[in-house]
């Protein structure tokens, strides 16, 4: 079990974490999710004490990082930045991590053939491609047979295969009982890795529940409706127990926006079909916006390290401000 | 190149569940796989017996040759002075930079490749780490070290002995090339330190550089006393004095005060090098 309470971490003026607070739970892959330099690997190297925090704590199993007594043995990690030496084998690099926690060399190749290195194990590092990297970096992870796994970008620039190998090793380790957390910048990808989102931007959470809930919280609450009687529908949708705000996901930016746009929550797309037919008002557009990259965009509007998704003249809404899934889901442990 | 690749492991393996425990015999063990299983490691050393070797060879050979007696030159009489010192820094005043390059590469390198990650998550009490690797690097340059002072000796010696007969039961010999084998081991942690410090290879191995070769030739620039006694307490300058049998004129140190000076500033740098590591983010 992992917990995290306040932290805070400032780089200079730049907060990357920004009094984040959340708990990890064995059993389940925990996904953790944010646009790139929303604070993902900081944090991360926080919980496993590289990076000192400015203020707050992470406990792993109730200890920080490095009071553990044989760190590896309870904590494995793949970080997203290389950490092996070129010019060293794949073997002696898992055999000097093996000797400081007196792990015998025997389990260096257990694991070699775990991530399927056998092969390769006296090549150097420097000459293995991304993927054989990342194995290595899984079998460094494994080596102490941790209860405790931190994966961070664990699939970025994998071949398909490669992404596939490790989403089954994950989901396998926490079907063991194992707590994972795996950070990610893409929603599909956690889609179908993760049982359970963290979400954060800019250093802060933004949300936390099952991927399902998040999935179906995104997916169905947001109808993009184009018309020229705006104004008259949103009443009605309104009235009927939707919620309809001009332009698009509640004022965000996006293409297109601007007169006869309304965004609907609460309200299927066909009951607002049936409103606009039954009213005699003419629709140019009616779109159920499904996309979990969408929702994920909507979650983490504001929060977006380098405003890319953002266009000028439009404010980002500020990164603490409620949106529909935050409301309801926020406080769901 | 490709890897067999499972689609997903029968069954993860699990560690033997032996009680194991974080010693001083594992981070021992790891620090010297660390500095055995690289390449520079090697190479370095290779290059340091052989320019070191090879230059005490060369110089104390050329000094024969070219002998002009004792009352031709200074530099004759210091050779018949102090032919051990003669003999120890003909080739370990060049050989000598090499194991700086290693001091500095046995820390720095595990920044310029992330190893260091690796590292201080396997021991995140980082002193320890610390403390494992300048114990395992000096046991190995003091093995090292002493084995090249004493074959540059008896290079040396067989060679400058039609002219200047010297032996290890001479006065103070014994203690200069053993001495000599101290001198560099402590300037390996001294680079090491200076490693640790700067984190960035290059930069860490010019400051060594710069500190051992560069700051006597400024400092003996200075004027007067005071000038003199600047130059003699610089790190490099008071550590080689152990490695010479006779004081030569104008040293304000004897040699093991020199010695003690030099290890002073290498505990020193090593103490603001274990606070930083502490301090600072990896």
């Amino acid at each position: 079990m992992i917990e995290v309470n306040d932290l805070t971490k400032r780089f200079g003026d730049k907060v990357a974490v920004d009094h984040l607070s959340f708990a990890v739970e064995p059993g389940r892959v925990t996904g953790f999710l944010g646009p790139n330099g929303a604070g993902k690997s900081t944090t991360m190297r926080l919980i496993l004490g590289l990076d000192h925090p400015n203020s707050g704590t992470a406990t792993i199993d109730g200890k920080p990082y490095r009071d553990l007594p044989d760190p590896l043995c309870t904590v494995g990690a793949l970080l997203e930045a290389k950490s092996m030496h070129s010019g060293r084998s794949a073997r002696n690099h898992l055999l000097f991590l093996a000797q400081t926690q007196g792990l015998p060399r025997s389990r260096v190749d257990e694991v070699l053939g775990l991530v399927g290195l056998q092969a390769v194990a006296d090549k150097r590092a420097g000459s293995f491609s991304l993927g054989m990297s990342q194995r290595l970096g899984i079998a460094a992870a494994m080596l102490g047979d941790p209860q405790v796994l931190l994966l961070d970008e664990p699939v970025n620039g994998l071949d398909p295969e490669g992404v596939l190998w490790i989403r089954n090793l994950m989901k396998q380790l926490a079907g063991e009982g194992r707590t994972i957390l795996v950070s990610s910048h893409l929603m599909n990808e956690m889609a179908v890795t993760a049982d359970y989102l963290i979400v954060i931007g800019r250093g802060k959470l933004i949300t936390q529940s099952t991927t399902e809930d998040v999935i179906a919280r995104s997916t169905d609450t947001s109808v993009r409706v184009r018309t020229p009687e705006a104004a008259r529908l949103a009443e009605l949708i309104n009235a009927a127990g939707g919620t309809a705000k001009p332009g698009e996901n509640g004022g965000r930016a996006g293409p297109g926006n601007g007169a006869g746009l309304l965004t609907v929550t609460g309200m299927p797309a066909p009951r607002i079909g049936e409103i606009a037919a039954s009213a005699s008002i003419v629709l140019h557009e009616l779109t159920p916006m499904a996309s979990l990259e969408e929702a994920f965009m909507e979650l983490t509007a504001g929060s977006l390290e380098f405003g890319q998704h953002g266009r000028p003249g439009q404010p980002p809404s500020p990164p603490g401000q409620p949106n529909p899934v935050n409301a309801t889901q926020g406080s769901v442990q | 190149m490709t890897a067999t690749s499972p689609a997903a492991p029968a069954r993860v393996p699990s560690a033997p569940a032996v009680p194991h425990h974080q010693g001083w015999g594992g981070l021992l063990a790891s620090e010297w796989t660390k500095i055995r299983s690289v390449r520079s490691t090697v190479w370095t050393l290779i290059i340091f017996v052989v320019v070191t070797l090879g230059l005490t060879a060369l110089f104390t050979w050329l000094t024969v040759a070219n002998w002009t007696g004792p009352k031709a030159g200074p530099r004759d009489a210091r050779v018949i002075l102090d032919p051990v010192g003669f003999i120890l820094g003909s080739g370990l005043g060049l050989g000598q930079l090499t194991l700086c390059v290693l001091g500095v590469l046995v820390i720095s390198s595990e920044y310029s490749t992330g190893v260091i990650r690796a590292s201080l998550l396997a021991v995140p009490r980082r002193l320890k780490m610390l403390t494992a690797k300048s114990l395992v690097f000096a046991a190995l340059l003091i093995v090292v070290g002493e084995i090249i002072a004493f074959g540059a000796f008896l290079i040396g010696s067989a060679i400058l002995h039609s002219r200047v007969p010297v032996s290890l039961s001479d006065h103070n010999v014994t203690r200069a090339v053993v001495g000599a084998g101290l001198y560099l081991t402590v300037l390996g942690l001294f680079s090491l330190a200076i490693g640790a410090l700067i984190r960035h290879t290059a930069g860490a191995i010019t400051t060594a550089i710069g500190v051992v070769f560069v700051l006597p030739i400024l400092s003996g620039l200075l004027p007067g006393s005071w000038g003199n006694h600047v130059n003699g307490y610089l790190p490099e300058q008071a550590g080689v004095l152990v490695g010479q049998s006779h004081p030569a004129s104008g040293d304000v140190l004897s040699a093991w005060e020199g010695f003690g000076v030099f290890c002073l500033w290498t505990a020193v740098l090593l103490a603001i090098a274990a606070y930083l590591l502490q301090r600072r983010d990896a």
